[in-house]
This record gives structure tokens, C-alpha cells and sequence, in this order.
């Protein structure tokens, strides 16, 4: 009852929608860095919202079904083979026990989702099965998969083969825009500085992971070095004594005493997770209204979206 | 009093601006205010020092209705007193085998071994906060004696258990971990425990008592092996 792990690729790590109300005892969220492509996964498999689902960073993951059911790959473009055979993403495709599914490395994007019909069976920690390495919870063993793991999932026989057409698929260009809500902060950057923040791309460094991504650029200036220690909420754009910026994600520390300039969008760090080393960013301000907008609009958008059915 | 918009989820909420009993105690009773006022909207809360981080359902609210209830929770909150919490003494086995910072701490602050332990012990500290790592409980003020600023290179890796200061905090490391705090012992007790209930001895609020031990005691209460 599982599919069993071959190859485990760079960083493959089960993922469910992610762990919230924890931060009191310093647990982190976890959950997927591109939650669209994620939504997308679940829904085309006809799952529940936050089932379970694998995270598969840069690629070369290679699975043998023990068991008949559905699988679907969403996220970054990289090659599927089932069997040998070349087979489509955003898309519904049926397994049989013993068939080989191998992904290779990520062409557009990094960050893949791989789910299966109902999801993978993981007993939940903390109330999430979402795996933090640095904390050792969620996932099989609090860690990402290594060859010979099982991951438990159900027998399932019949599923609508939906498909997500090509027109609506995101693209993972090289260069983004982050759109951010400027900070709390602001006092302590100058409007030089913010405006140097604002106006010049960063490129994406080679210190990114799921904590938070680094980026190289002019330096930000701060009038000071520190603040008092306090909560960090998603996509925080920290500015270290260096003035590089970091935008906390996922996996970010839940407390932390650095200068912050502002908060980036969740639906812009999606596609900054999906950005390896070299990638470029432009920062936009964007005001609270704006970004509670471009949330709901987002979602109602998505949400509209048909999924068609392959007969096959 | 301020209220921020922190993120596209988050509001920042400002207490004071030090770390003191007072403003400790202020936002303790905020986040039971906070909680209640919004209920399923809110997703969590971080206390830390002087400040609560509030992290809202933003498919089901927005920042300005959090923002009226929050103001308004506030505005009829009783401020509990600040000596409210469990005091939880943990015991350290101090020494420079156990921390091998308590000699150069000793040495710069000018004063002996036994008198740098006598100052940790000496007094109860407040749980200000927890984060950085799970369980990992801030605690402070220690005496301005023994303050030490953080080291210039961090550890790679600092054992489980080690009771260490920076600056005016002092805190157990919970797990392995790379950090850049003066070790000067090690506390033999889980700090953080999955399969415990609670998963930790302390929460936000509390008070804590450090109680020097001996090597032998530390072992027998379980203490990783130094």
C-alpha cells in the first residue's frame, strides 16, 4: 500500500498544507514554497484541500507503485517518464504496482508537487504531517526521503483523468516581481534607502532554502543594527548588518531580532521559490488593501478555472 | 499601544519598548484578549518581549476588522499581575567540562568561577518568549555582572542541554544546534520533548530558577554525557 522510493532526488519532502498555531512553542510552518502549484495538485486529483503530497526540490525522484492508483505532477517542467514512456504534467495519470515513475531535473522552476488519489497516510505531528528538517518533524522520520522508504498511500481504482490546460499553467520565468508590503519598520530606512530597495533588481544567491532566500544587490542601509526580539510573520524581508536582503519563507525562524523593510505577497514568493541561484527580483510596494485584493482576486480566479476531463 | 500591518496575515502589536515584568505581563494578557476576541480568524500568536505578532485568516478577514477588535479587546483588558506563572527550577551542572565559556566569561567579568554561578542561580528569571527553535525558551535578565555579548564565530554545534548567556538572556539550548550564546553548564532535563505532554516544562510567563548541581547528579537525572 505505498509507492516505494527508488531515487530520492536532491530534496523531496512530504508536504501537507503546513502547521499553524505552534509557533508558541518556536515550531515553524513548513508546507509548500508554491502553494498554487500545490492547490492545483490536490484539486486535480480530487482531493481534499492540504492532503499530503510530496515537495520534490530540483528533481531526479524515481518511485515504484506497489499498488494501483493516480498520480499528478504539478510545479516546475521537468521531464516525467512512467515506464520509459514521456508523460504530461498538470494532468491525472493512472499507476499499476510495479510501474516506474522517474522525474528527472527540473528544466523551468524548481520546486515539483507529486500527489497521489486521497494523498499519502502520514500520521500527523503537531497537528501536520509537514516535514521541517531543521526541527525534525512531520514527513516519514522528520527528514527528507532517502531510497527504500515506503510512502503509504491508498488503493484507488477509478478517478476522473482531469487535466489543466496548457493556457492556464504557470510559466517560471527568471525574472519576477515580488510585490511587498512595506514595513512596520520603515522609520529606520531612509527614503533613500527604500527607494534604492524599490528601484534596483536583486539576484537570487546561492544561501536559498526553504528558511528564506538570499538576495545580492545594493545594499540597504538601516540606522540600526537590531531590534528587540519578536515575531516574524510569512514572507518578512529581514535586513541583515550586510544590507542583502533575506525574504523569510516557510521554514523561517518564528522570532528574530533583524530590521525589517517590509512582507512579500505568498502568491510572489510561490514563483520566488520556483527561482534557482541567479534568478532576478524586483521588489513593488504594494499597500495592505492591495495585497488583501490580489489574495481574494487570486483565489476567486483560480477557483474559476475549469479542469477538463481526458476520456481515455 | 501601536498596531501595525505586519504581512498579507500578520499584525504587529507593540506593548512597550523594553523588556521589563511589566510590559512582559502586558503582553501576556494581550494574547488572552486577542485570542478571544477573534476567535476562528486567528491562526497564531508569537509573544515575545514587548510585542505580539497576530496572524490572521486572511480568506475570512482582513487587517482592519482585526484591527478594530484587537483595539477594542485592548482597550477593556485587565492587565494581569506580573507575577502570575509557575516557577520551574531547572537543574545545571556548571562547570568549565560543562561550559567551556564559564572560564573566559569568569576571567572578563573579573570575578571567580564560583561567584558566576552564584549570579545565575541567584535570581528567577521571567520566560519572555520562545522561538528560534522549538522549545527554546528566552529568558531574562540576568545580572548585569555576567552579561556577555554573543560570540564573534558561532559554534557549529552546541549540545543539548547547555545553559548559556548573551547580552542580559540566558537560555537551555534544546536540541543540537549551531549558536553563538557563552556556554556555562548544562541542564540535564528535556527542554523540548515530541512525545511529552506538555512538550515543554515552560511557557511564556513562567518563572525559572537555575539550581546548581553536581557531575554525578547531573548524570543521574539523565544528563547527556559531557
Amino acid at each position: 500500500m505505498s509507492l516505494k522510493v527508488i531515487q530520492p532526488g536532491i530534496l523531496s519532502l512530504l508536504q501537507d498544507g503546513g502547521r499553524t498555531g505552534q509557533h508558541r512553542i518556536g515550531l515553524t510552518n513548513g508546507g509548500p514554497l508554491d502553494r498554487r502549484a500545490f492547490d492545483y495538485c490536490n484539486r486535480l486529483l480530487g482531493n481534499a484541500k492540504n492532503c499530503t503530497l510530496l515537495e520534490i526540490s530540483f528533481g531526479g525522484l524515481h518511485l515504484q507503485a506497489q499498488e494501483d492508483t493516480f498520480i499528478c505532477i504539478t510545479g516546475a517542467k521537468l521531464p516525467l517518464h512512467i515506464n520509459g514512456k514521456e508523460q504530461p504534467q498538470w494532468q491525472v495519470l493512472p499507476v499499476a504496482a510495479g510501474d516506474e515513475i522517474q522525474l528527472e531535473f527540473a528544466e523551468q522552476g524548481c520546486r515539483a508537487y507529486l500527489g497521489v488519489a486521497d494523498g499519502f497516510t502520514i500520521p500527523p505531528s503537531f497537528g501536520s504531517s509537514a516535514t521541517v528538517m531543521r526541527e525534525n518533524i512531520g514527513g516519514l522520520h522528520g527528514d527528507k526521503l532517502h531510497a527504500g522508504d515506503e510512502l503509504p498511500c491508498a488503493t484507488v481504482t477509478t478517478r476522473k483523468q482531469l487535466y489543466l490546460p496548457a493556457a492556464l499553467q504557470p510559466h517560471y520565468g527568471k525574472e519576477i516581481t515580488v510585490r511587498v508590503i512595506p514595513g512596520y519598520q520603515q522609520k529606520h530606512f531612509s527614503r533613500l534607502q527604500q527607494r534604492r530597495f524599490f528601484s534596483h533588481p536583486y539576484t537570487v544567491s546561492d544561501r536559498c532554502d526553504r528558511m528564506g532566500y538570499r538576495l545580492e544587490g545594493p545594499a540597504i542601509a538601516c540606522d540600526i543594527e537590531g531590534i528587540l526580539s519578536e515575531g516574524i510573520c510569512f514572507g518578512a524581508i529581514q535586513i541583515p548588518a550586510d544590507g542583502q536582503p533575506i525574504v523569510l519563507l516557510n521554514d523561517r525562524q518564528t522570532i528574530g531580532g533583524y530590521p525589517k523593510i517590509g512582507a512579500a505577497l505568498s502568491l510572489d514568493t510561490a514563483h520566488l521559490a520556483q527561482l534557482t541561484p541567479g534568478g532576478r527580483v524586483h521588489f513593488a510596494p504594494i499597500s495592505p488593501h492591495g495585497a488583501h485584493n490580489a489574495l481574494h482576486l487570486a483565489h476567486s480566479f483560480d477557483q474559476r478555472q475549469a479542469l477538463l476531463e481526458r476520456r481515455p | 499601544m501601536e498596531l501595525h500591518s505586519a504581512g498579507e496575515d500578520a499584525i504587529m502589536l507593540y506593548l512597550g519598548e523594553e523588556t521589563s515584568p511589566e510590559v512582559a505581563a502586558r503582553v501576556q494578557s494581550a494574547a488572552t484578549a486577542v485570542a478571544q476576541a477573534l476567535g476562528d480568524d486567528l491562526i497564531d500568536l508569537v509573544p515575545s518581549y514587548a510585542s505580539l505578532l497576530i496572524i490572521y485568516d486572511p480568506m475570512q478577514t482582513d487587517h482592519l476588522s482585526v484591527g478594530h477588535r484587537v483595539r477594542l479587546a485592548l482597550s477593556q483588558m485587565q492587565t494581569g499581575a506580573a507575577g502570575a506563572g509557575h516557577t520551574v527550577v531547572l537543574p545545571v551542572y556548571y562547570s568549565p567540562e560543562s561550559g567551556q565559556d564559564l572560564e573566559s566569561l569568569a576571567s572578563n567579568a573579573g570575578l571567580s568561577i564560583d561567584e558566576v554561578i552564584a549570579l545565575h542561580s541567584a535570581c528567577e528569571y521571567r520566560v519572555y518568549a520562545i522561538g528560534f527553535a522549538p522549545g527554546f525558551a528566552y529568558l531574562g535578565e540576568v545580572d548585569e555582572r555576567i552579561a556577555a555579548p554573543r560570540l564573534a564565530t558561532p559554534r557549529q554545534k552546541v549540545p543539548r542541554g547547555a545553559v548559556a548567556i548573551a547580552d542580559r538572556q540566558t537560555a537551555v539550548y534544546p536540541a543540537v544546534s549551531p549558536g553563538g550564546w557563552n556556554l556555562i553548564g548544562r541542564c540535564p532535563l528535556r527542554m523540548f520533548d515530541p512525545t511529552a505532554e506538555p512538550t515543554m516544562p515552560v511557557t511564556v510567563g513562567d518563572r525559572v530558577r537555575f539550581e546548581p548541581i553536581s557531575r554525578e547528579r547531573y548524570l543521574a537525572l539523565g544528563g547527556d554525557p559531557v
